[in-house]
């Protein structure tokens, strides 16, 4: 999106601007990136719990008799098998294989899904489900108006939520959303996030945005709930390893290329888009290890940025896809993808060419951080 | 916001002391501070290290960036601030006081120094 075009504005805007935020441009929307100290709130979600608008999120309605029968055909995974009141994580691809998106499925019922798609993909995934639904009979709702999205993360999250809600959070489980009531407000509650922590999503409607943020607020006030931004948001999901449409994700890359091969389910019944291409990759892959999506951990403080080349013995061995300094680990951190040759734990004589200095990093699996169940 | 009426600023959001002795201290600003949000590693000038105004002397890396750190003035480095070396939030919580960057002989001056109030003034549009 051009800087002319006006930047979209979440319900909550008015509030994140009393709470102080520093706003920034996300994918044509204008959303909080912090509003104190982004390692502070790194650190509330990590040890208490933190509050974040996802408002910007893409979600499209999926719905009809064939609604499961044409999510199996467009996305890669085995969608006609998630139970009502579970979710998954899966992919869109285009029929060369490459990474269209990563998304969410929600399914909320036999015939009713929720399909969520990254800010900045929300549109093609929602042009490519509509013209992969031709002869399919479902319909494809563009539903992106019709819900905020607010996620509470954290290890307290869950005493937070259910001094909010009658609803059995004990009985939903990881990757489950079922529908409800939080401060009075009808909500999905879904037990997802992209912290590396225990949390909740909640989507609820636009209006009710507010009322629900500031009961959230109010409940989590004694046990350390803060605000959180975008840029805290980045730096969790890099310790937790997750990968970032547009840095660990593209178009030039197919799940198997990007360490991701599990998501395609050949398995399931009849031809799905990329079919074909996946085959081929998976293959390929098989044959010949594409790079490794790997850990990085410096040994120094200068912080790798995505694009950097990774080198060993004067060559170039790969590129970082995130970087960021951790709060968690007290240091800089990346994920690169490397060849497959340099990819082993413990591999010596990696580094990070940062503006001319080879730095020296340890090579290390991901994630970078887990949490403690 | 309030920026120290003593100071003198550049356009790149350093600020200068006054030359005591011909010997300025160099910082940045709690507008750039803010801009970066926290700071993790810096990289100052050496001791002895002649330095350009207007030419980048060292980096400052944030969470999400890192910027050149430049100097307002030509001149000489007499002393860098190993404190903020040790602990880069310095910058960020004391961008006046503990987190000041270098010390510099002063030989030449930038033109374009700016008063706390021209500053305030060019922050602010």
């Amino acid at each position: 999106m051009s800087s002319t075009e006006e930047l979209r504005h979440t319900a909550l805007d008015a509030l994140h601007r009393s709470l102080g935020a520093t706003m920034t441009d996300f994918a044509g929307w204008d959303m909080p990136l912090r509003y104190g100290s982004e390692r502070d709130e790194h650190t509330a979600v990590r040890t208490r719990a933190g509050l974040f608008d996802l408002s910007h999120m893409g979600e499209i309605a999926v719905t009809g008799p064939q609604a499961a029968a044409l999510l199996d055909f467009a996305l890669v995974g085995n969608i006609g098998g998630v139970k009502p009141g579970r979710a998954r994580y899966t992919m869109i691809c285009r029929a060369d294989g490459g990474i269209l998106d990563d998304l969410i499925v929600y399914r909320l019922a036999e015939t009713e899904y929720l399909v969520v798609a990254n800010a900045s993909n929300a549109q093609t995934v929602l042009d490519a489900l509509v013209e992969r639904s031709a002869g399919f009979d479902a319909e494809v709702r563009d539903d992106r108006d019709a819900y905020a999205l607010i996620a509470v993360q954290g290890p307290e999250s869950p005493g937070i939520l259910k001094s909010l809600t009658d609803a059995d959070l004990d009985g939903l489980k990881y990757y489950a959303g079922l529908p409800g009531t939080v401060a009075g407000v009808p909500a999905l509650i879904a037990r997802t996030g992209y912290t590396g922590e225990d949390g909740f999503e909640l989507f609820v409607k636009p209006e009710h945005a507010v009322e629900l943020w500031q009961a959230l607020t109010e409940a989590g006030a004694g046990v350390g709930l803060v605000p959180c931004g975008l840029s805290c948001r980045d730096t969790l999901r890099l310790e937790a390893g997750m990968p970032l449409y547009g840095h660990e994700l593209s178009t030039a890359l197919t799940p198997f290329d990007a360490g991701l091969g599990r998501v395609v389910k050949f398995e399931k019944e009849g031809d799905f888009v990329g079919r074909e291409a996946l085959q081929e990759a998976a293959e390929r892959a098989a044959a010949k290890p594409p790079r490794v999506l790997v850990g990085l951990v410096a040994e120094g403080r200068r912080v790798p940025r995505a694009g950097f080349s990774v080198v060993s013995g004067g060559e170039v061995i790969g590129e970082v896809t995130s970087g960021a300094p951790s709060p968690t680990l007290g240091k800089p951190i990346a994920m690169a993808y490397v060849d497959a040759a340099h990819a082993a734990p413990g591999t010596p004589g990696v580094g990070v060419d940062i503006r001319g200095t080879h730095e020296p990093y340890e090579v290390v699996p991901l994630p970078f951080y887990k949490r403690q169940k | 916001m309030s920026n120290p009426q003593q100071l003198r600023y550049s356009k790149e959001h350093e600020w200068l002391s006054a030359a005591a002795d011909g010997v300025s201290t160099v910082g940045i600003t709690e507008h750039a501070a803010n801009a970066l949000g926290d700071v993790v590693f810096v990289q100052l000038p050496e001791v002895g290290d002649a330095v350009t105004a207007g030419e980048s002397c060292g980096e400052l890396e944030s969470t999400k960036s890192v910027s050149e750190l430049y100097s307002p003035v030509d001149g000489e480095i007499v002393e860098v601030n190993q404190d903020v070396v040790d602990d880069p939030s310095l910058v960020n919580s004391a961008p006046f006081e503990g987190g000041w960057l270098f010390k510099v002989r002063v030989t030449g001056e930038q033109e374009e120094l700016l008063s706390a109030d021209e500053y305030t003034a060019y922050t602010a549009g």
